[in-house]
């Protein structure tokens, strides 16, 4: 098994004409996802090699049964491309913008909470891939391999180091994720792990943190109190210079949160594995499986 | 992006926050106009870094001799580093009570955040450890409205003077429009004060969100009275993410959690990092070559790391770009490069018809690592 996308995942893709978009979708539809629409206001009725373009998600949803939606609209039509995702009937959706401001994270997120059941990964993530199953997003499927390892990540390239280390060693994924680095992430690190947690297939998880925020401490405390699954972690950032703090305000409300060595020692204190590089992931999960 | 405290006060004048009469001042020459400012008037250092009061950077005039001779002591001062360039001068203030307010987005719990205190004007992270009543925190949901019966709740909760409540609560109000409208990442007060000429805010600290300055014209007029770092000042205008470090390894990679983790993995292996340099998701080829343009201007850096994990980045375009910016050219420092990921193989490819004795490639981070820092020796 693998957690929220498998070989039945339908997607519609937002933003399917321009250049990202038709590129990784094409990608996407290559690896064996079914890539079922695209939606375009005005475009409808068009199509982009051979994928039905619709002008709306509800239309798109409707022909095709389409279940989720891959985002790739510019930053200041994505918070109302996201709403209608999730108005449209899709129930998750993930959204790989780069650039939303702040606030319109804010209030999508607050918005699909509490007027809708759809999950949101991202904005500013890769998307996710359930190996050998599909593919949503624009990871490089090639490093994938299918199996038992849950992979979760903060940042989108490390997300990819750390499955090539993996593959190297044989090691195969269930499903490898993106939560991506903005300030209001819609799936956190908690809610990827607690699902690996449930999933039968899922064996064992690697988490990957970086500097800054909070959400490795809150995964941290989560972990200690309801995963039973080896959990292999690594936190970027430990030579980084310390970013800057938001006013006093940002420092009361971080107090000694969000470096290098408060997250490794709370997933730590957890019971995780913590690696110093990348490369050791691939190791320290062999080392864990084998026992 | 952090704004001076004139910025921020000049936001406060958009959205109706009163605030002290006042003008800038960037020579003394200035000073030969007419100031139109009631004294004593209160010269202030606009410099990004705390403790300028402590540094003899805010100084208080009470007639035209004072103002010139603070204004000349002032002005070209270094306050830790920061130069004054830029002097404040507010009409004084007899201030009667003092109170601390800010905005922010609290990312755990995914909502705006509000801080008040009837302890202001001094150390409010003090009191948030000491007295972390007196510190009255305030959860808002983005999707809904500041509701005015929320405000005067929060005044009362905070112990303000409620003689001033509508005062106060129109300010909080205007305030918390800056925050949201405004699309700031942080709007802090300290002090908020009640005074001889009613409620003002009379600091200002803001950040802006610059992911919205799509929404607000103004932001480009602020980013460009900011001064940039001289080593920074190239990067910033080819739109690189880059941060100057002190080590001799120039790092070049995509995205920013893979090149922290590049800064680590060389200091794992004994060196050090000249630099951050993250050329971001979808690099075309210009980018590339802009990045290693960036990094000849250091002379510190002995050899350069290209660590490149490709998703939306595309591994053929970064190595064109490579090749672009070394074909025919003497090059400095060798180049190590690690390329994986999305069009790897065609990348490597590339990278192999162009041959350079100073271009070494590397299969993993690990060795590629090792490499620069030993080439770098």
């Amino acid at each position: 098994m693998s957690i929220l996308i498998d070989e039945n995942t339908k997607v519609v893709v937002q933003g399917l004409t321009g250049r990202e978009g038709q590129f990784h979708a094409l990608r996407n539809r290559d690896y064996g996802t079914k890539i079922v629409a695209g939606t375009r206001p005005g475009k409808g009725g068009e199509n982009v090699e051979g994928i039905p373009i619709f002008d709306d998600v509800e239309k798109a949803v409707s022909e095709t049964d389409a279940n989720v939606a891959l985002t790739f609209v510019p930053p200041a039509f994505a918070k109302d491309a996201v709403l209608e995702a999730a108005f449209g009937g899709c129930e998750l959706i993930v959204c790989i913008t780069e650039g939303i401001p702040a606030k319109d994270e804010a209030e999508m997120y607050d918005i699909l909470k509490k007027e809708t059941k759809a999950s949101l990964l991202g904005p500013n993530c890769p998307g996710l891939i359930s190996p050998g199953k599909a593919n949503v997003g624009i990871m490089p499927h090639e490093i994938t391999l299918p199996g038992n390892i849950g992979v979760v990540s903060r940042s989108g390239t490390l997300t990819y180091q750390a499955v090539h280390e993996l593959t190297n060693l044989n090691i195969g994924q269930s499903t490898c994720i993106g939560i991506g680095g903005d300030p209001v992430p819609g799936m956190s690190f908690i809610d990827v792990i607690e699902k690996f947690q449930a999933d039968s297939e899922t064996e064992g998880i690697v988490m990957i943190g970086e500097i800054g925020g909070t959400a490795e401490e809150e995964a941290a405390d989560f972990i200690k109190q309801n995963v039973t699954k080896p959990v292999v972690s690594y936190i970027a950032g430990v030579t980084a210079p310390p970013g800057k703090k938001m006013g006093h305000a940002g420092a009361i409300v971080s107090g000694n949160k969000g470096t290098a060595e408060a997250k490794i020692q709370a997933l730590t204190d957890a019971g995780a594995i913590v690696v110093k590089t990348p490369t050791e992931i691939g190791e320290a999960m062999k080392d864990v499986i084998n026992g | 992006m952090d704004l001076f405290e004139y910025q921020g006060k000049s936001l406060y004048q958009k959205f109706n926050i009163n605030h002290p009469n006042s003008k800038l001042i960037k020579n003394l020459n200035d000073l030969n106009d007419p100031i139109n400012l009631k004294f004593p008037v209160v010269v202030k250092a606009q410099v990004q870094v705390g403790g300028r009061g402590k540094a003899g950077g805010i100084k208080v005039a009470k007639d035209n001799t004072e103002l010139t001779q603070y204004s000349e002591e002032i002005l070209g001062m270094d306050i830790k580093g920061h130069k004054v360039e830029i002097l404040l001068l507010e009409e004084a203030s007899n201030i009667l009570e003092e109170y601390y307010i800010s905005f922010t987005l609290d990312r755990s719990e995914k909502k705006y955040l509000i801080m008040l205190s009837a302890k202001g004007g001094m150390d409010i992270e003090q009191v948030a450890e000491e007295n972390p009543d007196d510190l009255i925190k305030f959860h808002v949901s983005p999707s809904e409205k500041l509701m005015s019966s929320t405000i005067s709740e929060l005044i009362h909760k905070a112990n303000l003077n409620k003689n001033h409540e509508e005062s106060l609560s129109e300010i909080i109000e205007n305030l918390y429009l800056m925050f949201t409208e405004g699309d700031c990442d942080l709007v802090e007060v300290n002090p908020l004060a009640i005074t001889d000429n009613g409620v003002m805010a009379l600091d200002s600290k803001v950040s802006l969100d610059m992911n919205a300055k799509y929404k607000h014209p103004y932001f480009d007029d602020f980013e460009q009275e900011i001064p940039i770092p001289e080593s920074e000042k190239n990067a910033k205008e080819k739109g690189l993410n880059f941060i100057k470090l002190d080590g001799s390894v120039g790092i070049i990679g995509n995205g920013a959690g893979l090149v922290m983790s590049t800064l680590d993995v060389v200091a794992e292996n004994g060196g050090k990092a000249a630099n951050f340099l993250d050329i971001g998701g979808g690099a075309k080829a210009e980018t590339v070559s802009s990045a290693l343009e960036v990094l000849e201007a250091d002379k510190n850096v002995k050899s350069v790391f290209i660590n490149i994990f490709g998703g939306i980045t595309r591994c053929d375009l970064v190595a064109e770009g490579i090749i672009e910016a070394t074909k025919g050219k003497e090059l400095v420092w060798p180049i190590i490069i690690r390329l994986d990921g999305t069009n790897s193989l065609e990348g490597l490819e590339i990278l192999k018809a162009n041959p350079n004795e100073k271009i070494f490639i590397e299969e993993s981070m690990d060795s590629a690592a090792k490499l620069a820092v030993q080439k770098g020796l």
